[in-house]
């Protein structure tokens, strides 16, 4: 029967119509011609005609449902008998399947998350055409507002462009205030991106009239819900921002968040106020790179086409503004990871795992494939059988074709859908509390496609090596043989394919094993501060609405109170605290520079204000001269502290103490101590050169309280906030340990090392299952030879040799293989994890005890089995 | 004892027809059941194409379009040897449920 040719029709069916339609006709014919032959007149014979077949369109219809009717039988038949098949031998089906699940699952729940991160486009109504214009040196992403309305005014590419700004405020509902998050966006930024607000209005560019000229508030739909309890008439009241009043003009989509995939905000209000937000008035500041650039491409603009029209701008600002923007130019990134700050480490990081992921699955493949082979070759001689009584070769082979098509749907569904589970999982949960980040990763159409994909494929990949050999059978050949027709052969395609698992599998946990080394090591890499046993208090004196002066006076405050609580051993103020994510950096010059260019200038240094105490109470050690005293202060000359990388960078011969430098605001400042390097932005950061002023003589708005007490965190944390609310209750504050506070920094490489550990986890279960599964079946095709010569007087041991060395010679040398490819791959680690190197003995011993240790999991049982072979017995068996 | 009802009977009418006959159109087989069975059997027309196309998707007999003695444009059907083993299945199991239904009419 062909398959192929009722597959046809169903896709040619106007042809299989006609064809049908002549067959009638020339039938109506002949009876029509007959009748009349008959006697009959020819109306009345044709009339009789018709009337014996009824309607002609429902016969029709029949003749060609007959196709289906035939397909469903056929398949339900296979079926029936593949799940006939398939519960006779339980122990084969259950691994089958599971190691399907656990390799499909794998890549589903990594497809998932590299789809929900790189794949899919941000979520705005018009997100086709939309990028971030950003600098072009990578690492620089920011613009300037002044730079932001030259682009926007002299560019021909774009339809339009917005600019926008993450920012945290106080925002004050009669009495409480509470740290929120916002947006600060140029007022075409809805417009822009075709949003619609749910309630009330979005405010448009005709709003924006200069500096503080629009105090309008849009709130996100989680936002309004939670904290306003979805109240319609909130809308036209008014409510302080950092004590500034903003009327409520609408709320947001509960879909719309903006352009970055993870950053959900609770509100958005005008760039243009952005003065009265953060006490700090950067609109006009061509040099204060803080805000992103949105564009909408003209249609029919390419990236490329634009981006050299944006340089052609950059150009002319460079000319025009030689001080902050030499050497300016302009790249397009795809919006979402916030530039490429996220969006780089984010694709190689999730492009690794998706890879061994891959591997896991082909690991899983080739195990599966090696049972299906053992299980054909069990089943010789009945398919031997079946074939001799005239079943044909095509008949058998789809039945094996459907065992493996089974499986794989059956070990594809279970191991989408717990990635499924896993991936909602993943969505609800929040990690950072204190920032607004949601991470969605839910799988859409594209990632159950993708399992469907990976599943059917590999079904086929496994179920296609058994019919090789199935077609080799030569049913004579195989029932002269008996049952022993499996001979053995010296090397065999199920050896080659055990081997290339277990080398498959020592790759994934040689990556594995390496990142988490690095992960250790990261735990005890100098940071140039001691975050154990110190808590961070971090506030915004802006958001409370206090002047530069008043400020200074509730920061000694701050220090003298929570220095009195008991325990406690020092307290210090930092503007960011290291690693926090924030900081700023700027240019220094050397001495005697007239000549303020960026290019001009020694290097970028990150700079910090600390106060007096801050180097005890981090654990920063200072290395030469002092500290800061409160008589550093904006009377007295300006100093700073510098770390041991700015020292030998400025003065590669001098010692620094005493010495001067620069900096943009071409003032002289005098050295007076060096500290010891520090990480500063990320673990793994090349050292930075940093300086450190004091807040008397530079005030920032944002502090960090950092407080070193031998009492445990659990007690600090709420005597530090008695303390606070006792200063002001009106000061927002989040409090937390330092080592916590740092869960952010280190999220990125314990995600990897999870991902990592688990993907090792997989494929260790993989290689077990896979040399268990060769030794068990090598042992039990052998167990009459071996029982021979139990018999004949041979020692057990040395029978148990014969029978398992080909598996252990096998995990030998997949071991061996995979671990010099886990080295390998290990240098791409190394980018991602920071202190992951593959040049580690420990890496080394740990791999080999692993793979020895599987090994003889794997192996005890089948061993166990011919150690007590009974030969009276077996031989009493035949 | 498999599908002894009357699509059943109809395919082993069809079967018997064509491994008689040799080569026949469906109109032919029409006739002929008619014929054979001194016409007590009268074949529905509407029910027979669909069965004759079933039967051919299933591989038991083939077809060709031909011209007949009269001259005209046909669709001619010949059994496979998979129809030919499928006749001798189904008078098996016709013969079966003939049995069947006599022993049970003798006991009645």
């Amino acid at each position: 029967m062909s398959i192929v040719r009722r597959i046809a029709n169903a896709f040619h069916r106007s042809k299989l119509d006609q064809e049908i339609d002549a067959e009638l006709r020339s039938h109506i014919e002949m009876r029509t011609a007959d009748n009349i032959a008959a006697g009959m007149p020819p109306d009345e014979a044709r009339r009789e005609a018709l009337l014996r077949f009824g309607n002609r369109a429902l016969v029709r219809e029949r003749v060609a449902s007959m196709d289906a009717e035939v397909i469903l039988d056929a398949v339900a038949r296979d079926l029936r008998y593949t799940m006939r098949q398939l519960r006779r031998a339980p122990g084969f089906t259950v691994t089958a399947v599971l190691t399907l699940a656990l390799g499909v699952g794998a890549n589903v729940v990594v497809f998932g998350v590299l789809n929900a991160v790189i794949l899919r486009l941000v979520d705005v109504p018009q997100a086709a055409g939309l990028y971030n214009v950003v600098q072009r040196p990578h690492g620089y992403e920011n613009q300037s507002y002044p730079d932001y309305a030259d682009y926007r005014r002299l560019n021909s590419t774009f339809s339009d462009m917005a600019a926008y700004r993450l920012y945290s405020a106080g925002l004050s509902t009669g009495t409480s205030a509470n740290k929120s998050w916002l947006y600060e966006v140029s007022c075409n930024y809805f417009d822009m991106l075709g949003a619609q607000p749910q309630l009330g209005r979005f405010f448009h560019a005709s709003d924006e009239r200069g500096p503080n000229s629009a105090p309008y508030i849009v709130l996100s739909d989680n936002f309004w819900r939670s904290r306003f309890n979805a109240n319609r008439a909130i809308v036209g009241t008014t409510i302080e921002v950092n004590k500034h009043p903003f009327t409520i003009i609408g709320v947001a989509p509960s879909s719309f968040h903006g352009t970055d995939l993870f950053i959900w905000p609770d509100f958005w209000l005008p760039i243009v106020n952005e003065q009265q937000v953060e006490g700090y008035d950067f609109l006009s500041k061509r040099f204060n790179h803080g805000m992103w650039i949105l564009g909408k491409l003209k249609s029919g603009v390419t990236p490329q086409q634009a981006e050299v029209n944006l340089n052609a701008v950059a150009g002319r600002l460079a000319k025009e503004f030689p001080d902050p923007d030499e050497g300016m130019g302009a790249r397009l990134v795809k919006p979402g990871l916030m530039g490429e700050m996220l969006g780089d480490p984010a694709r190689a990081f999730l492009s690794g795992v998706m890879l061994l992921a891959l591997l896991v699955l082909i690991a899983a493949c080739a195990n599966l494939a090696s049972i299906f082979a053992a299980r054909t070759a069990d089943r010789s001689r009945e398919l031997a059988i079946r074939l001799a009584i005239g079943s044909s070769r095509w008949h058998v082979l789809r039945q094996v074709l459907g065992e493996a098509v089974a499986v794989s749907i059956i070990g594809g569904l279970m191991g989408t859908f717990l990635a499924a589970i896993l991936l909602n999982a993943l969505t609800r949960w929040q990690p950072f509390a204190e920032f607004p980040i949601h991470v969605t990763v839910t799988p859409d159409i594209r990632v159950y496609g993708v399992a469907a994909l990976l599943s059917l494929a590999s079904g086929l990949l496994f179920g296609l090596l058994p019919m090789r050999q199935l077609w080799r059978t030569s049913p004579i050949q195989v029932m002269k043989g008996g049952s022993s027709m499996a001979v053995f052969r010296p090397f065999s395609l199920r050896d080659l394919l055990l081997g290339i698992q277990i080398a498959l599998c020592t790759l994934l946990v040689t990556a594995s094993l390496v990142a988490l080394r690095g992960m250790l090591r990261s735990w005890h890499a100098p940071l140039g501060f001691q975050p154990v046993g110190a808590t961070l208090a971090d506030t915004d004196l802006q958001m409370a609405g206090y002047s530069d002066d008043a400020s200074l006076r509730v920061r000694k405050r701050m220090l003298e109170e929570t220095s009195r609580i008991p325990g406690v051993t020092a307290v210090g103020l930092i503007d960011e605290a290291p690693l926090g994510g924030g900081g700023s950096s700027g240019p220094v010059y050397r001495p005697g520079t007239t000549d303020f260019r960026s290019t001009n200038s020694a290097f970028e240094a990150k700079f910090f204000s600390i106060s007096p105490g801050y180097l005890e109470a981090a654990g920063t050690h200072l290395l030469m001269g002092r500290d800061f005293t409160w008589h550093d202060d904006a009377h007295s000359p300006r100093v700073a502290l510098v770390n041991e990388a700015f020292a030998k960078g400025m003065f590669p011969t001098l010692s620094a103490v005493r010495l001067h430098f620069l900096m943009g605001d071409r003032l002289p400042y005098e050295i007076v101590g060096v500290v010891e390097n520090g990480k500063y932005d990320s673990l793994t950061e090349a050292t930075q050169p940093a300086i450190f002023f004091p807040f008397t003589q530079s005030a920032p708005s944002d502090t960090s309280l950092i407080v070193r007490s031998q009492s445990p965190a659990a007690e600090m944390v709420p005597a530090l906030s008695r303390v606070l609310a006792r200063i002001d209750p009106n000061l927002p504050f989040t409090i937390h340990s330092w080592p916590d506070a740092l869960a952010l920094v280190l999220f990125p490489a314990r995600v990897a090392t999870v991902a990592l550990g688990v993907m090792g986890g997989l494929a260790a279960m993989l290689a077990v299952t896979g040399v268990f599964g060769m030794a068990t079946y090598s042992v039990s095709k052998r167990i009459k030879e071996l029982g021979i010569r139990m018999a004949l007087g041979a020692q057990p041991v040395r029978v148990m040799g014969a029978a398992l060395r080909r598996p252990l010679v096998l995990l030998f040398f997949g071991s061996v293989t995979g671990l010099i490819l886990g080295i390998i791959a290990s240098q791409l680690l190394a980018q991602i994890v920071y202190q992951a190197t593959s040049r580690d003995p420990l890496v080394f011993a740990g791999v080999m005890t692993t793979m020895i240790v599987l090994g003889l999991v794997a192996i005890s049982l089948p061993a166990h089995r011919a150690l007590r072979i009974h030969p009276a017995g077996l031989l009493r068996e035949e | 004892m498999a599908r002894n009802d009357l699509q059943g009977s109809l395919d082993l009418l069809v079967l018997k027809t064509l491994s008689q006959m040799g080569e026949l159109h469906g109109y032919g087989i029409v006739l002929h059941i008619q014929r054979a069975s001194d016409d007590l059997l009268s074949v529905e027309e509407g029910s027979l194409y669909p069965a004759l196309h079933r039967m051919e998707q299933s591989g038991w007999i083939r077809s060709e379009w031909k011209m007949t003695e009269t001259n005209r444009r046909a669709k001619f059907y010949r059994l496979t040897t998979a129809g030919q083993r499928e006749l001798d299945r189904a008078v098996k199991s016709f013969d079966q449920l003939v049995r069947g239904i006599r022993a049970i009419l003798r006991y009645a």
